[in-house]
């Protein structure tokens, strides 16, 4: 199940974010990293620096793009300009396939550089779908969409979250950028199960899983990216790779970064599951169903 | 296209986008007198921890957060001068006025300088001080990730004449300036690392950049070129004379045009001019500012006015 096509077929194993802080350590230690994802409008520029990085990364590493402002779920049509950039990177990474968020964020041209939640609705589904589509069919590469992080939910919503997630994709036919992360985080904001969650996603469509760290505060949960995972959170990744198989996997950490060996040996973790799910599996019901429910309660 | 989804989404964005109070939360009564609780309540569950307007709350901080930041990374120069509470002023009104249009957070800036031009009540009295570290600053932005054009060929060098029409390379900023700002420039930015423009996680508190003013600067025309070497933006100084000819040339005109604008009220010696053209070439073809059209000369020639 790891290599699907969703992911281009590929087997990748546990990765981390590039970023800015890490350049140098990278190009001076070249450390053992399996793979890297850039956030893709970081790098959509004509020349300078970003190129010349990335170049240099792109020689020794392989890369994953994933995006923060396609938007499939803004009401209004796909920025024309910005899906030329995005697929000149395409060519530039030979990215095997290509992520970014089930969102919106921008209106009558306007951005909020947010990842807004969608109203879990069959209309919005049918809209956010098509727009998928023709993302997938202008860059030629498969496309797998992520479930944010969300701290308001509306009252026009028709299903939930999950639902919505796999109205989309099936509609679209896309693949699923699952962050186990983010439904942690929404779980404690809207009082849900993360554990339905992960079992109603359509595991043979996952093409990658996203783990990172958040900020709990007295009335809600903060999607920070700036701590270590939590073991709540590792164990939905267990439960999630115990329905997917070994997925290919990303750490985000993007605020107060480490060290590179910080977030590498933080991010590693990971293999506990993926290389040893036959013996974790037996005991996963026994050990995480209660972490998971007092964090929920 | 659904007018359910398209309502909600204009509603949101506008409460999201809404300024935030001093203190930095959201406010009660929008501007246009809408209450902003009943807003939210009219789209946004509330829960058992939060209101409606509270989880609204939320993204409406996330956002200016965000901008806050992104501004302060990319115009560390005006802040200098400005001090914190009238750079503060002015990025509030001018986020507000110009949100941002495009899906990148590295454009957020590339309508200040036109905005300062038009609203000086902000800057006063260091309007124009304002202006020409701003206006530096973008090009700063714009010479960064530029693309970087090939050289002309020997064959093309070897071809000159007055028709000739060059190219500048696209990372080659030119800018006439009041103020002698590319030493403050370059004094502000010492200290200030880089970041990456885009991310995905969110915010709980605002980050302020640490404020490092600067002495009051007399003034002092100067002219200046703002280009990359390799994959640093340096800032050099021109003459009167280098300035006009490079804008002409960066205009699209033919060298001929380009000289006789470089020399229009000119005070320099006629007998020194070919020399002195003969070393800006020299100097330009070494930082590699030429390069050929990306239409054939001859389409491009002018012997006629500036464009």
């Amino acid at each position: 199940m790891p290599a699907n096509r969703f992911n281009g077929f590929t087997d990748y194993g546990v990765g981390i974010g590039l970023r800015i802080p890490h350049y140098q350590h990278i190009f001076e230690q070249k450390p053992v990293v399996d793979w890297f994802e850039i956030i893709s409008e970081n790098y959509m520029v004509e020349g300078g620096r970003p190129l010349h990085v990335l170049d240099r990364i792109l020689e020794q590493y392989r890369v994953v793009q994933h995006g923060v402002s396609m938007y499939f779920g803004s009401a209004e049509p796909l920025n024309r300009e910005h899906l030329r950039r995005l697929k000149n990177l395409v060519r530039r990474t030979k990215t095997p396939w290509l992520t970014d968020h089930l969102c919106w964020g921008s209106v009558d041209g306007r951005y909020t550089h947010d990842l807004l939640p969608m109203p879990y609705t069959f209309e919005a589904a049918r809209l956010t779908a098509e727009k998928i589509r023709q993302v997938q069919d202008f860059v030629e590469i498969p496309v797998a969409v992520e479930n944010v992080s969300s701290y308001a939910e509306f009252h026009l919503s028709e299903m939930t979250e999950w639902e919505f997630l796999n109205e989309v994709v099936e509609q679209a036919d896309c693949g699923i950028l699952l962050d186990v992360n983010n439904i942690y985080v929404s779980s404690r904001n809207h009082g849900f199960n993360p554990l339905e969650y992960v079992n109603s996603v359509p595991a043979e469509r996952v093409a990658q899983i996203h783990i990172a760290g958040h900020s709990e505060f007295k009335r809600y949960t903060l999607d920070t990216h700036d701590h270590p995972v939590i073991e709540p959170v590792w164990q939905l990744y267990a439960r999630a790779i115990e329905r997917c198989g070994p997925t290919a996997t990303l750490l985000e950490w993007d605020d107060n970064i480490p060290s590179f060996d910080e977030v590498h040996r933080e991010a590693l973790k990971a293999n506990r599951f993926l290389h040893k799910q036959e013996d974790l599996l037996p005991s996963f019901p026994s050990t995480t169903e209660p972490i998971l429910e007092e964090a929920t309660r | 296209m659904s007018g359910v989804l398209v309502e909600l989404q204009k509603r949101m964005a506008a409460a999201v986008m809404e300024p935030l109070t001093r203190n930095e939360t959201t406010r009660r009564i929008r501007r246009d007198g809408v209450a902003m609780e009943r807003e939210a309540a009219a789209f946004i569950k509330p829960n058992d921890s939060l209101s409606s307007l509270e989880r609204l709350e939320i993204y409406n901080r996330q956002y200016w957060f965000r901008l806050y930041s992104s501004f302060e990374d990319d115009f560390p120069g005006l802040q200098a001068v400005l001090g914190r509470r009238q750079f503060e002023r002015v990025m509030r009104a001018y986020l507000d006025q110009c949100p941002s249009i495009s899906f990148t957070l590295r454009d957020l800036g590339s309508r200040l300088h036109a905005w300062l031009t038009n609203h000086k009540e902000f800057t006063a009295p260091k309007s124009r001080l304002a202006e020409d570290i701003a206006g530096l600053e973008w090009a700063h932005i714009e010479a960064y990730d530029a693309a970087t054009t090939p050289p002309p060929t020997p064959e093309f060098f070897a071809n000159v004449t007055e028709e000739t029409v060059f190219q500048l390379q696209p990372s080659v900023r030119l800018l006439d300036l009041s103020y002698p700002v590319d030493d403050l420039m370059i004094a502000v930015r010492q200290d200030a690392g880089s970041n990456d423009t885009s991310t995905n996680n969110a915010t709980a508190t605002r980050k302020v950049s640490t404020l490092r003013r600067v002495a009051n600067l007399p003034p002092a025309q100067i002219w200046l070129a703002v280009h990359r070497q390799e994959f640093t933006v340096y800032y050099k100084r021109l003459t009167p004379e280098e300035y006009r000819m490079l804008t002409a040339i960066q205009a699209g005109n033919a060298f001929g045009v380009a000289f006789e604008a470089a020399f229009a009220n000119s005070t320099m010696d006629e007998a020194d001019r070919p020399a002195f053209l003969q070393e800006c070439f020299h100097q330009w073809a070494i930082l590699g500012w030429l390069c050929e059209p990306e239409i054939p000369s001859h389409e491009f020639a002018r012997t006629g006015e500036l464009q």
